[in-house]
Parts: structure tokens; sequence; C-alpha cells
């Protein structure tokens, strides 16, 4: 009987000696170790946060803070050849992607709100942004109570359909809704004359410019009508993973290589977007920046 | 591993707040606050409540416009149909092939690119105050290009089956009848139609329940039809799965009440002896 203790206690140390943190893994990390690969999701067409680049390969700014990441779950489970899987998804897929593990983590423009965090979890808020109108130059059109009596496009079901529709309900605004799928479409009804405004997050808004024909015909104009933070996801209930991601998110801030990456990809960044840092987002980075 | 999902049904049955929960102060407005984003902590946003926006509402309004939008485009799809359906089989040769050129041309484009056409092209190809009147006049643009765009790419399908229907008939009873002394738009009228017509009914069941299903590709023009709706809550809630679960079940409702009416219809009129009528 006391052989039997004795080796079951010794059989009980040796595990922990030898295992040590992997008694501990759960969820995504879990996931990850057992399968021998992570399955990072990306968008295709979110410039410059995570889009497809002249390689074929998804590349931006949420891209290269999402390979960070993979490094750090890399030396944690000390599996520095762990496979990268990359799954292309859509504001439609990416939820349900996340949420049945065919997807590990999702990188690309994603607004973090309370109402969507029943379904996942954000990463510390890596960018910040807000709804403002592309508009024609020209059009004398400057803040939303210009289009008194106009046609904006809205993407369906985005942050900044809410906003308009908000603010628009609250000053008793008559303005003509068309709804698009996407951002290109909208831009698209504003290129035909089919509407005098588009509506949505502000650097999207100069990406799209960045991109147009007569790029020098449009301009974005009006105030924040949203206020729009944007993170990574992850899968829901999972402090591990979250805490491994918002160290890694906090060191880059704390040493100021959140800054590099940001000017890498928007000021001017491969697109031209030509975007300066800006005082809030600066604040943010220094606010997340926790220490040990 | 187990799916982390959050399941609430519930919200697909919200209605509309009893009052509204946005405050009086506009988010941003200018001056209302220090920051870029304007408002500070005096912003007012939707509020956690787990009815932020009348889903059900939604719901309702985006089942009404698909069932609008198909039996609108339906009336195209049948008339249209039918005119080119019997073009086809007339003697006229420029006649058959205008009808021809017709379902060729309609039946051998992606819906989703024809929806485009008449949507983003059809305006600029139009003189100017035409295409203006198009893009900004005509109420509910879109919804009216849907129709037409849905109505014509399936009457395309049903002139074929209109076609067949009349081709099924042996030719002897198109002679009998002009023999008889019925001019050749009689013939049509008291022989040929009356018999294709009951005979076509399956097919034509299978694609007026293709045009309920079609519709949905309307959304990519900005019709807020089931579909377009399903994807607005999914997005405002993030639960995806009950919102298009939801969907799927009023997409199968409607498709089985279809095939019921047509099953109903088809017993009604057949003619014993020309279709093998299943069920009884």
């Amino acid at each position: 009987m006391f052989k039997k203790t004795v080796i079951l206690i010794a059989a009980v140390f040796a595990l922990a000696a030898t295992d040590g943190y992997a008694a501990e893994l759960y969820g995504t990390l879990k996931k990850v170790k057992e399968a021998g690969v992570i399955n990072m999701g990306h968008r295709e067409a979110s410039v410059p946060f995570a889009y497809i680049g002249p390689k074929g390969k998804p590349i931006g700014y949420t891209v290269d803070l999402c390979y960070k990441i993979i490094d750090k779950i890399k030396a944690t489970l000390k599996m520095p050849n762990l496979k990268i899987k990359l799954v292309p998804v859509t504001s439609q897929t990416r939820i349900p992607l996340l949420a049945n593990g065919t997807i590990d983590i999702e990188c690309g423009s994603t607004t973090n709100n309370l109402t969507r965090s029943k379904q996942i979890d954000y990463l510390a808020v890596t960018f910040i942004t807000g709804t403002k109108l592309g508009v024609k130059k020209g059009s004398g059109i400057k803040e939303i109570e210009d289009l008194n009596g106009k046609a904006i496009a809205l993407s369906l079901g985005t942050t900044n359909e809410k906003a308009i529709k908000r603010v628009a309900k609250q000053k008793g605004l008559k303005i003509k809704y068309h709804m698009v799928k996407d951002h290109p479409q909208g831009w698209l009804a504003l290129e035909t004359g089919r509407v005098d405004a588009y509506a949505t997050d502000d650097v999207l808004l100069y990406g799209l410019i960045s991109k147009a024909k007569k790029s020098k015909n449009y301009n974005v104009v009006g105030r924040f009508l949203s206020y729009d933070p944007y993170g990574i996801m992850v899968r829901r209930d999972d402090s591990a993973m979250r805490l491994l991601g918002n160290t890694v998110l906090a060191d880059l801030m704390r040493s100021g290589e959140m800054q590099k990456i940001y000017d890498k990809w928007f000021n001017p960044g491969p697109t031209k977007i030509n975007m300066p840092i800006s005082s809030t987002l600066k604040t943010a980075f220094e606010v997340q920046a926790l220490p040990y | 591993m187990a799916m982390k999902y959050n399941w609430d049904w519930s919200v697909l049955l919200c209605r509309p707040p009893e009052a509204d929960p946005t405050g009086a102060v506009e988010p941003g407005a200018p001056g209302s606050g220090s920051t870029e984003f304007g408002g500070g902590l005096g912003q007012t946003f939707d509020t956690g409540a787990e009815c932020a926006q009348p889903y059900f509402d939604w719901i309702v309004s985006g089942l009404s416009w698909t069932v609008i939008v198909a039996c609108c485009a339906w009336v195209i799809t049948f008339s249209l149909g039918s005119v080119i359906g019997v073009s086809r089989t007339v003697e006229n040769r420029t006649v058959r092939a205008i009808a021809t050129a017709y379902v060729e041309i309609f039946r051998n484009v992606p819906l989703l690119v024809q929806m485009f056409i008449w949507f983003f092209v059809v305006p600029e190809l139009l003189p100017e105050d035409a295409g203006r009147w198009l893009k900004r006049d005509l109420p509910l643009p879109e919804y009216w290009t849907a129709i037409v765009c849905l109505g014509m790419y399936h009457a395309s399908r049903t002139a074929e089956q209109v076609r067949a229907g009349i081709e099924a008939i042996p030719i002897g009873q198109t002679h009998a009848g002009l023999a008889m002394g019925l001019t050749q738009t009689q013939v049509y009228r008291h022989v040929l139609l009356p018999v294709s017509y009951r005979i076509i009914i399956p097919p034509l069941t299978s694609d007026f329940m293709g045009i309920f299903k079609n519709s949905s590709v309307a959304l990519t023009i900005g019709v807020l039809e089931l579909t377009a709706q399903s994807r607005q809550i999914a997005e405002y809630t993030f639960n995806i799965f009950e919102a298009f679960t939801v969907a799927t079940v009023l997409y199968m409702t409607v498709t089985l009440i279809v095939v019921t009416i047509m099953r109903f219809v088809e017993a009604k009129v057949r003619i014993p002896g020309t279709i093998a009528l299943g069920g009884d």
C-alpha cells in the first residue's frame, strides 16, 4: 500500500515536472497544440487592415499584429514549426467560423462592441475610427444635415448604417437610403450619381478614394457620427488565449513598435492612404500598454 | 471541439421599444465634448438591451418584400414567357429568331450579372434625363429593377416550357384545327394553349418556387428582402445561426405553400389522359 502511494506521488510529480504548462492548456491553445496548426481567419479587401497583397497572400496592419501573436503562441507551446493555415472570411462568415473552430483568430477590421461580445471576445483595441461621409467635391455637402432631401448609400448591417439612421431620426432629416452589399458597390453608387454620399468608417473612405479612378473629385467630410474601435477576435470564454494576445499587443504598445507598424501601413502606407496617427489612437495605445 | 456559441432565439421576437432608447444628446455634435469623437461620456448609443432594434418587424418586412417581389416578377414571367414561348413555335422566321435570341440571352447570362447590368449599367446607357430619373426620381428604384430583372430572367425559362408544352401536342391536332377552318390564332387559342398550359403546370411550379428563391439575389442591389434582413440581423446581433435558421424555415414554408396551391390547381384543371398525376 505504502509503496503504491509513493509510486503514485512520484508519478504525479513527474507529470507535473515534465508537463508543466501543458497540464493547464485549454481552449484555443490546447486545440492548436493538438492539431499542430493554427487557423488564421483574414479579410480579403479591408485595405489596409487585411487584404490580398501583390503576392496573393493576406497582408495588412491587423495581419501583421496577428503574426506577432502567432509568434508568441509558437514560443509558448514550444512549437517553432507550427503550421499557419490562412482562411479567408467575410463579415457574414467570421462569427460562425470562429464559433465552430474553423478559425482560431480573426484578423480584419471588426468593430468591437458590447452586443457582439456576447458571441466572441476581442483583444485590445488596435485602431479607432468612426462614421464619416464620402462625397463628390463641389456637392456642397459638409455635414449630415446637408443631406436633407438627398440620397445616401449605406452598407447593410454596419455600425455606420445604425449611426446615420439614428442621427437622421434625431434631427428629423429626410434622407433617402440606398442599401448596398459592400464597399465597392457603395462607391459605385456614389460614382454613378445614384446617391450624394456614401457613409462608412473614415479610414475606409480614404482607402476607397485612394483607389478611385478620379481620386481628386472626392473628399471625406463631416464630424464623426459614431465611435468604432477595431479589435482582433478570438473565441469567447478563453482567458488564456485572450491574455496571450493582449500581452503581445501591450508589449508592442509599450515598446513603441505598435506605432512603427501603424506608420508602415498608414503613413503613407503601401496604398498611399496618408493617415498620420490620431491623438485618440495614440492615447489608446498608451492606456492599453499595461505593465507586467 | 464543442462549438462556442450563445444561442438566443429571443432576439427574433424583438419588437420596437416603447420609448426611443437613444437620448437627446447627439453623438459627436459640434462642441458637445472635448475628444475627436465629440461626445465623450455624453455619447448616447444603442442601449445594451437585448432588443436594440425591432428584429421581428425586420423579418416580417423582409418576408413581405420577398413575396411582393416574387409575385410581381411572376406576373412578368408568365405573360412575357407565354408570348416568347408561343413566338418560338410560330411559322414567321423573324419572330422565331427574335424569341430564340431572347431565350438564349436571358437564360445564359447569370442572374447576378443581369441584376448588376439592369441596376448599374442600363441607367448610364440611357439619355441623361432618363438615367437620372431611373436613379433618383423613381421611388424604390432597386425594387422595380429587381422585379423587372427577375421577371425577364425567368420569362426565358417559362418560354421554353410553353414551347415544350405546345410541341408536345401531336401536330395532327393543329392540322385538324386548320382543316376545320380555324385560323392560326384560333388554333392556338382553342386547341394548343389550353392543353399545353395544363401539361406544363409541374415545371411552372418549380419555376415559380425558383423565383422566390432567386429573389434573394436582389439583395445585391439593395432590396431588403428576407435574406438581406437576416444578414442585417446577423450583423447587428451576431446571432447568425438564429437569423439564417428563421430565413430557411420561412423560405421552405413559402415554397411549400406554393407547391400546395399549384398541386390543387393541377388537380382541378387536368385533362384525364394528358398528364400522369401523382398523389391521387
